[in-house]
């Protein structure tokens, strides 16, 4: 077979001959995006009303400094600069956005829906440049499996929290157990947060899909399957846990400001 | 009987135009029937590779409304015909005639990619043990019909023209295949990261939206390469526990 | 002459399916430079449609089995009209031939133990066919061709051969064209391997490819080669009927295999009434010791559906002639009923038989997990071919080879399932081995610039003609649609002496449009054109056919004469045998079958 000589003419910025409704998948992933990230800028600079009772917005957990009681440290350090802005979601807040920014679904689904790159399949792209993920900025998006090992600490610690969400304090100052609206807010909040981080392609990696021969491992195995099997749905994942926490936040800090009155289940 | 109109894009290198032709259609049709039926009876000299006709070789690779499809397995049916059905060549590739494509590069650059190389056997008559939990995955890979439409969609290839420095979600897949079997003692990985591009990917998953064998493309073969590149590059920290593990071996 | 470009190798192979394949790598690795021609391109080639298995006695499954069984199967299922030394060398050299994939790089299913699974198929004793899912084919072409494009064989993709080229009574190369471009180029070559497939596409309802028009067939005819056995032909039981685009495509003997049976319109499995008297001793004679059969029981006996393909297609026309057909002209084949015995039975019909599952859902809207498949036979291979010498799979002329679907001898009368997987295998490497010998004991021959001359003329000549500008030139569709139909309606599953007769006549009338066949457009890449001259070979095949099977007058495996509907003692012990006379004619003869050694017949009798 011959190789034909080739010059292709550079396709123009949107050039396709789909006839369907291509830009509505893009255009509804950048909204859904842009308001998440809209919304949790604004929640994390707040610094207040982040608890209420025995709970703890996911966005400020874990705690280190703050005002509440539930920092492990205490209040904000005294050598903080004045011109610095603090929240103590600001200190932990980098930890999932970064996990979720490297994650290899985020990735496909920005690159297209705000980059363009391409804005949906066999549609034109507008820049001619391209450099992948094969050089600066975008080879750092290998750091990924060490936010995997980061996220899956906060996994814990926002199970703590739904642990720390049964206990209420009583009118006396005791603490008795209970159940509320909240806490089933922040237990769904982890189990979806769950299902996301121990979906992750780097988990499935680790845990077992490194290996060519996984059957001689029988744990790894295991491990693999299960994580295979969250990981086939990791975009639906993604999304589910992505909207809950940031309603779990919207929930306490309603609450907080009074606005929503949290209901005792038990 | 009713008809539609088939826009067919009909030129060579030099450039072409779309014509528009009568399809007459019946129950069942494909796309790859009504452009046999243009060859009958309106175009003899239409070009178009087909073979088995059964979505089983992967000849007929085109776009059908701007999508990459194999001809053969695009029902009539699943297509709207109050308005011309659009037929094109691939985009990623060349144009020979009408709807016929220069496909060669794929079969360098697979030459390019290093052999199945085995361990020793296994049993004394010379043949190997496998598991088929472990051969599972492997066989998703080698359902692969090379139609290239992987190729043809993504648009590293489409839009950018990495034909040099990138071989394509098809010959990710097929390294995949090779790195993950069983037997198999070769390490692609320098290459991978290097020559082959495995970073240029990004993951925007066209490639296993349009593979007509269901094949999971980026999360089962692209991805878990690149995380064997980062194990093998980019992850210190999984570098030192390698050599710790190799050292407690010794 | 005009300057054509040449190129020089010592083998020259024809095909690139898994024969061609499989002797492009055995001559390279014997140290010649190998060539090999591609109609299509590389990877494309009908053997990946092959879907169930490859047949070798490795005894992983039942180890009773062994090649003593394998060659009995074979001989029984061709009615002992086969190549007793093709079939011997089969089953001897089939199951190194499996392990050798497994070491280039093929994944075949596995069994508990981790060696390659084996699968129940019609006519094999035991279950036999090392197999991936229902895509065995592909797996087998893929390791080959990557085993080949590594070990440095020269491919020529899309290029088609038009002519083999001789130098007196040898053969010293071929001339094609590249379809891409319509140049001519001359191979030069030492030995040639014809591996060009079968010629399902001179009939209208077929499972083979585009491309499976009896170009080596017809090539060897011309050549001066004598073909044999022409008059097999053999009709798959289970092609779909419905929708008419699909018609004739395969559903593999794999979904019977597994369990699936036969019923007509009234719900009866008919397959139970029709058992022949030299299979009912290994025939179920009841449905659930056919089942247990598929599941495995080494006790029990095969199921009637698994009986050979030419009774089973034979049987599926009855029942349709008789009334008893599904509503578009075809039985019912149901795999669904399996969930009244197994679990998960939708999960193990979508993970044994995914391409039909999705074959069927795609193409036809039908869930054959809950629904039964309405299925037809349909043109699937010919036994017929390139009569040649068992050991060296060479032809009647010197240089010339020819293995896989196109050579003749190793099926007999019918060809068992997956036996073609494994004949292609073991007689590629042998042609492949001994195109090579010939290659390094020859030197090369010269080329005849007048034949060169003669056949670039006649393939261009249809360009001298325009299809619009008179209505005494045929458009090239018209004559391939015309033949096609008339090969089924007159030279069909069922054949008689009066049709045949009018089929000739319409050859005739077929050869004299095909001479006035005209295009349009020009050379590059015009498959108007590579229809046109693609007519000469499905004409000479399909002559070839008609011509064997009026001469045979007796019906045997898949040979089925209404008019004479017994065995013939007397032709049991012949091959009708054709070559090409020297006034150009088709020259129709018999010859005795080579005689079965005493320890071959013996083996027969112990597996009766």
């Amino acid at each position: 077979m011959a190789q034909v000589e080739w010059s292709p003419a550079p396709r123009r910025f949107g050039e396709t001959t789909r006839p369907d409704a291509w830009w509505a998948q893009p255009l509804l992933v950048f909204a859904g995006l842009s308001a998440f990230v809209l919304y949790s800028t604004w929640a994390a600079f707040q610094g207040k009303d982040y608890n209420f009772g025995p709970y703890l917005s996911p966005f400020y957990s874990p705690e280190i400094f703050g005002d509440s009681p539930h920092a492990l440290l205490g209040p904000k350090p005294a050598a903080w600069p004045s011109w610095l802005p603090f929240s103590p979601a600001l200190l932990i807040l980098w930890i999932p956005a970064g996990f979720r920014m490297t994650c290899y679904y985020y990735r496909g689904a920005y690159y297209k829906s705000f980059w363009a790159d391409p804005l949906a399949c066999a549609v034109g792209e507008p820049r001619k440049s391209y450099l992948g993920e094969n050089s600066l900025p975008l080879i750092l998006q290998n750091v990924h499996r060490y936010f995997l090992y980061l996220a899956l600490l906060f996994i814990l610690v926002l199970a703590h929290d739904v642990w720390k969400a049964l206990w209420f304090a009583g009118a006396a100052g005791q603490t008795t157990f209970g159940i509320g609206v909240g806490t089933l807010v922040l237990a769904v909040n982890v189990c979806l947060l769950g299902g996301y981080t121990f979906g992750c392609h780097s988990l499935r990696h680790l845990v077992g899909g490194g290996l060519d021969e996984v059957s001689c491992a029988p744990t790894c195995q295991h491990a693999w399957r299960c994580v295979s099997g969250l990981n086939r749905r990791h975009l639906l994942w993604a999304w589910m846990s992505l909207f809950w926490v940031g309603f779990s936040d919207v929930y306490i800090r309603l609450c907080a400001m009074g606005v929503w009155h949290d209901v005792r289940l038990l | 009987m009713s008809t539609a109109t088939f826009r067919i894009w009909r030129g060579d290198a030099q450039g072409g135009e779309f014509r528009d032709y009568p399809v007459e259609v019946s129950e069942g049709m494909v796309v790859l029937d009504a452009v046999n039926q243009l060859q009958a009876k309106h175009a003899h000299d239409l070009a178009c590779r087909w073979n088995c006709k059964a979505g089983k070789c992967g000849s007929c690779s085109a776009e059908v409304n701007g999508m990459p499809k194999l001809m053969c397995m695009t029902r009539l049916s699943a297509i709207p015909l109050d308005r011309p059905v659009i037929i094109e060549p691939m985009k990623a590739f060349p144009v020979v005639r009408d709807l016929a494509t220069d496909v060669s590069w794929n079969y360098r650059v697979k030459k390019k990619i290093k052999p199945f190389k085995p361990r020793a056997p296994d049993a004394p008559d010379g043949t190997w043990r496998m598991a088929q939990a472990d051969v599972d995955r492997v066989q998703e890979f080698r359902k692969c019909i090379e139609c290239f439409l992987c190729q043809d969609v993504c648009h590293v290839l489409r839009d950018h023209h990495r034909h040099d420095d990138f071989i394509g979600p098809r010959f990710l897949v097929y390294t995949a295949a090779l790195e993950m079997h069983p037997l198999d003692t070769e390490d692609r990985l320098p290459e991978l990261k290097q020559a082959h591009g495995v970073g240029l990917c990004n993951i925007t998953k066209c490639c296993t939206t349009v593979c007509p064998e269901n094949i999971t493309i980026t999360d089962n073969a692209i991805i878990p390469l690149k995380e064997r590149v980062v194990d093998e590059f980019y992850d210190p920290l999984g570098w030192l526990a390698k050599q710790a593990r190799n050292a407690l071996k010794r | 002459m005009p300057d054509y470009e040449t190129i020089e190798h010592d083998v020259l192979v024809i095909g690139s399916g898994g024969a061609g394949l499989r002797a492009a790598i055995e001559a390279s690795a014997a140290g010649v430079s190998v060539g090999m021609v591609c109609k299509c391109l590389l990877g494309k080639a009908h053997t990946v449609m092959a879907e169930g298995g490859i047949a070798a006695a490795l005894a992983n499954v039942d180890d009773r089995d062994n090649w003593q069984v394998h060659f009995a199967d074979t001989m029984r299922g061709g009615q002992y009209v086969n190549n007793w030394r093709m079939a011997e060398l089969h089953a001897k050299e089939a199951p190194e031939r499996v392990r050798e994939l497994e070491a280039w790089g093929a994944v075949f299913d596995r069994t508990p133990d981790g060696r390659i699974l084996q699968r129940n198929f019609g006519g094999h004793k035991y279950p036999r066919l090392a197999h991936v899912g229902d895509r065995t084919g592909l797996e087998l072409i893929r390791t080959l061709q990557d085993r080949g494009v590594h070990q440095g064989i020269d491919v020529h993709m899309e290029v088609c051969v038009i002519e083999l080229l001789k130098e007196g009574g040898r053969v010293v190369g071929a001339l094609g064209f590249d379809r891409e471009r319509g140049k001519f180029r001359i191979f030069r070559a030492k030995a040639v391997v014809l591996a060009t497939g079968g010629v399902g596409k001179a009939y209208k309802i077929t499972s083979n490819s585009w491309d499976c028009t009896g170009d080596g067939h017809s090539l060897a005819y011309h050549a001066g080669a004598a073909l044999i056995d022409m008059e097999y032909l053999q009709f798959h039981p289970t092609g779909m009927v419905w929708p008419p685009s699909v018609c004739g495509m395969l559903v593999t003997e794999g979904v019977r295999g597994e369990g699936g049976i036969l019923t007509n319109k009234d719900g009866k499995r008919f397959m139970f009434g029709f058992i022949p008297d030299n299979y009912k001793a290994q025939t179920a004679d009841n449905e659930e010791e056919g089942w247990r059969y598929t599941q495995g029981d080494k006790e029990a006996r095969r199921p009637p559906e698994l009986l050979t393909r030419d009774h089973v297609a034979r049987c599926i026309v009855r029942e349709i002639k008789e009334g008893r057909g599904s509503p578009h002209g075809g039985v019912f084949l149901d795999i669904s009923w399996i969930q009244q015995r197994l679990a998960h039975a939708e999960e193990h019909i979508k993970r044994k038989l995914p391409s039909m599952y999705h074959q069927f859902k795609q193409l036809g809207d039908v869930d054959i997990t809950r629904e039964p498949m309405e299925v037809g036979p349909t043109t699937h291979y010919i036994m017929g071919g390139v009569k040649v010498d068992a050991d060296t799979q060479m032809s009647s002329v010197p240089g010339l080879f020819a293995a896989g679907e196109c050579a003749a001898g190793i099926n007999g009368a019918n060809r068992l399932g997956g036996n073609s997987l494994s004949d292609l295998l073991v007689f590629g490497q042998r042609a492949g081995e001994f195109a090579a010998k010939f290659a390094k004991e020859n030197l090369a021959g010269s080329i005849n610039s007048a034949q060169v001359e003669e056949a670039t003329r006649r393939a261009l000549e249809p360009f001298g003609r325009n299809v619009t500008a008179s209505a005494d030139f045929e458009g090239p569709y018209q004559v391939q649609f015309d033949l096609q139909e008339m090969m089924q309606n007159l030279v069909g599953i069922v054949r008689r002496e009066d049709e045949m007769l009018r089929a000739l006549d319409g050859l005739a009338r077929l050869n004299a449009r095909a001479r006035r066949v005209g295009v349009t457009g020009h050379r590059d890449f015009n498959p108007g054109w590579h229809t046109a001259l693609d007519l000469r070979s499905l004409l000479t095949v399909s002559e070839a056919i008609t011509r064997a099977a009026l001469e045979r007058k007796e019906s045997r495996g898949a040979q089925f004469r209404d008019d004479f509907p017994n065995k013939d003692a007397t032709l049991g012990q012949q091959s009708v045998i054709i070559h090409k006379g020297a006034d150009g004619s088709m020259q129709v003869n018999r010859e005795p079958l080579p005689d079965l050694p005493a320890h071959l017949k013996q083996v027969i009798e112990e597996m009766k």
